[in-house]
């Protein structure tokens, strides 16, 4: 057990800010430092050619797609059955005749750091609205970046509900950033 | 409906209507188009205002996504608490031993 202490110590910040980049929750950052800690010491092939600290990332990142996975568990099936009636969610945006009832606004971009702050904390607000299998959807793919048919099989989920999740994802935040961050 | 058959019904109109345009401004950020959507696409961008400004935003989403991931990774103020450390290594010898 010294070894988890040794890493903890050495690792820990480093490994929650990374969970906490990616699942945006404390708590699910916490619980995935705590399973990799428990993976690391379960586990003895740490080669020692590698850093300590690139080895428990690269468990980290297992972990922390088992926890966005059982965050779209935790949705009721039903949430997802309507997904694929993907045409009638739309109806805010559009009009019958497929155009915008209302048309994009320009996002002003910030240009000096407190208003980078600022912004990053509308966008990350309006991310946290977005209903929680739809955030997970996106995490993944928006910011670690993971590609679709990866998520797909990470998620048990068709291509299909993947694209509409992500643009309903994408069209619920920049609607929400409209309504909250300066447009021109 | 599934992507090839958006791609479907998207290549048997030869206009895109907003909507469709928006879906494949989406779909394009997770995997290339076909060659037709991206003709189409490309022509539809060309004479709609509304939606190449719906394409800057999501653009510009992506770029501030990745900056904020970035933000959180390199902020030193942001620790894992000692007692959550504590909290670990119990629970940890708790599976473990």
């Amino acid at each position: 057990m010294q070894n988890l202490n040794d890493w903890l110590n050495a690792h820990g910040d480093y490994l929650y800010r990374f969970a906490l980049a990616r699942l945006r929750d404390p708590h699910h950052a916490e619980d995935a430092v705590q399973e990799t800690m428990l993976a690391a010491i379960k586990s003895d092939n740490f080669d020692g050619d590698s850093s300590a600290r690139t080895w428990l990332t690269g468990i980290l990142k297992h972990k922390i797609i088992d926890i966005q996975r059982k965050r779209l568990r935790e949705q009721a099936v039903s949430d997802l059955v309507d997904l694929d009636a993907s045409d009638t969610s739309m109806d805010d945006f559009f009009d019958k005749s497929g155009h915008w009832l209302e048309k994009p606004q320009i996002l002003e971009m910030p240009d000096n750091a407190l208003e980078q702050k600022q912004f990053l904390g509308v966008l990350g607000k309006c991310l946290d609205k977005l209903p929680a299998k739809l955030s997970a959807l996106f995490l993944m793919r928006d910011v670690q970046e993971i590609d679709n048919e990866n998520i797909c099989k990470e998620l048990n989920i068709t291509p299909t509900n993947a694209w509409v999740m992500l643009y309903r994802a994408r069209m619920g935040l920049r609607k929400c950033l409209e309504m909250n961050w300066i447009t021109g | 409906m599934s992507r090839d058959e958006l791609d479907h019904r998207v290549t048997n109109n030869t206009m895109l209507t907003c909507k469709q345009a928006s879906q494949l401004i989406s779909q394009s950020l997770d995997h290339p188009l076909s060659l037709s959507n991206r003709i189409q696409l490309r022509f539809h961008l060309f004479i709609c205002d509304a939606c190449s400004r719906f394409r800057k935003q999501l653009k510009q989403i992506g770029i501030a996504l990745q900056r904020m991931r970035q933000l959180t990774e390199n902020d030193d103020s942001i620790t894992l608490p000692t007692k959550i450390k504590v909290r670990i290594i119990d629970w940890v010898a708790s599976k473990h031993l």
